[in-house]
């Protein structure tokens, strides 16, 4: 279980999180809606260690953790970004075998025999050769879950992985995440539609503006 | 003239070997410490950046004749220890740290570029900063950059004629030497017409390298 216990986040004196506190179960889903400028990345970043929060812990199983560390090569946090940030000079197949390899230190082939089927679990195995620029944004979407996956994190957290897709592309997305729920992975979801975060979690957890 | 020109060729390719010989190994150099440069320069650690700053203003605001000059006849004066070096060897140390500036400042611009998306990208999936420069950020940057690091290129094949300030026997003094001696402009169009080989073969080179970083987009 990961909990998340009173983070405190503020940005030049004015307080984004305050307090915030959460628990989520193994293999399960958790949404995280709320407003625009609620703080909704802004959790997802100190979830991730890309942002520190001033105060608070994580804790995962019992034991706390700093996400900011990455010292250690055992990924604990998977991030699929809301403009996917895949690397553009790399192949759909580099993407996503790149990190397997220079931080797992797992050799060329296995990394490649994973990623072919991460690749063919998500309907890219005909994209392997090809470049992010030659990819529709569902596509580009699914490459950057596959890169994630790759790490096999304990937690896969999206930001608004609805936000750059047309309709049917979002039920598309909610189904990835459900099908992965069956691989027991922990996955939190970013999201300002409450559609679709009650179609796919099983906890909702919403985060408003402080007023200050 | 045929003649004449067989006659004196043989200098002037032995001018040309030490011009390529400068070029090339400006370029081996300066290249990659233009990188390391350009990192420091926007290192956390300010003294390492004021310096490195200090050190580019200087280089570019100050004319590469004059840094040729102070490394080979100056140095040597200078009060407590005297720096003395072989003209060939002055000409690549001064060549080397002006041409290191230069390209440190292409490469600034090249860093700026990429988004700061790409080394979160990298750091969630557990790269260490050197890995992320080498693998994820550079082989950007170098694309972004080529077209000015081929301006820098071109005028450094000029620019290695300025060695001749400090005796150091290149294209350009063969030809000149050539043309002394004997009363004759032939030396000196003929060293044009080199100097116009070398500039257009690095044109072609750029480009194919410009074609081969096209793959993506
Ligand atoms: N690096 C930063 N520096 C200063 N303020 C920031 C920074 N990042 C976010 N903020 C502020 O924090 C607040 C919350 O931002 P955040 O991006 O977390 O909102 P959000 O809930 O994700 O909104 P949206 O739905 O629009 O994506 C905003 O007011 C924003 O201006
Ligand atoms: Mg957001």
């Amino acid at each position: 279980m990961l909990k998340l216990e009173n983070i405190t986040k503020s940005f030049n004196g004015t307080t984004i999180l305050n307090q915030l506190s959460v628990d989520v179960n193994d293999n399960s889903i958790l949404s995280i809606v709320g407003p625009s400028g609620a703080g909704k990345t802004t959790l997802l970043r100190c979830i991730a260690g890309l942002d520190r929060p001033d105060s608070g812990k994580f804790i995962l199983d019992g034991k706390e953790f700093d996400p900011a560390d990455d010292s250690d090569t055992e990924q604990i946090i998977g991030v699929v970004f809301q403009d996917f940030n895949l690397f553009p000079h790399l192949t759909v197949m580099e993407n996503v075998t790149l990190a397997p390899i220079m931080v797992l230190k797992q050799d060329k082939k296995s990394a490649q025999e994973t990623a072919e089927s991460l690749l063919k679990e998500l309907s890219l195995e005909s994209h392997a050769q090809q470049y992010p620029f030659e990819l529709s944004g569902g596509q580009k979407q699914r490459v950057a879950i596959a890169r994630a996956l790759a790490m096999k994190p304990q937690i896969l957290c999206y930001d608004e992985p609805t936000s750059a897709l047309d309709p049917s592309l979002r039920d598309a997305v909610g189904k990835v995440i459900l099908e992965l729920k069956k691989t027991g992975i922990t996955q939190i979801v970013v999201t300002h539609d409450p559609e679709f975060a009650s179609n796919i979690s099983d906890q909702i957890l919403k985060v408003t503006p402080i007023n200050k | 003239m045929l003649q004449y020109t067989s006659e004196i060729l043989p200098s002037l390719l032995s001018g040309t070997v030490m011009t390529l010989k400068i070029f090339f190994w400006t370029l081996v150099a300066s290249l990659p410490l233009g990188i390391l440069v350009s990192l420091g320069r926007s290192s956390k650690f300010k003294p390492l950046s004021w310096i490195l700053s200090f050190y580019i203003w200087v280089m570019r605001g100050t004319p590469l004749l004059l840094q040729l000059i102070f490394v080979f006849y100056g140095l040597p004066n200078m009060p407590f220890f005297h720096i003395v070096f072989e003209r060939y060897d002055a000409a690549l140390f001064a060549f080397i740290l002006n041409y290191t500036a230069y390209f440190a400042e292409i490469f600034r611009g090249g860093f700026g570029a990429i988004d700061k998306g790409q080394y979160e990208g990298a750091k969630v999936l557990g790269l260490s900063y050197w890995q992320t420069i080498r693998k994820i950020v550079v082989p950007q940057v170098v694309k972004i950059v080529i077209p000015s690091i081929g301006n820098e290129v071109i005028n450094l094949v000029k620019d290695s004629s300025l060695v001749y300030v400090i005796g150091l026997g290149d294209l350009l003094r063969a030809g000149n030497i050539a043309s002394s001696r004997d009363v004759t402009l032939l030396p000196l169009v003929l060293v044009g017409i080199i100097y116009l080989l070398l500039t257009l073969i690095c044109t072609w080179v750029l480009k194919v390298v410009e074609k081969h970083y096209s793959y993506y987009r």
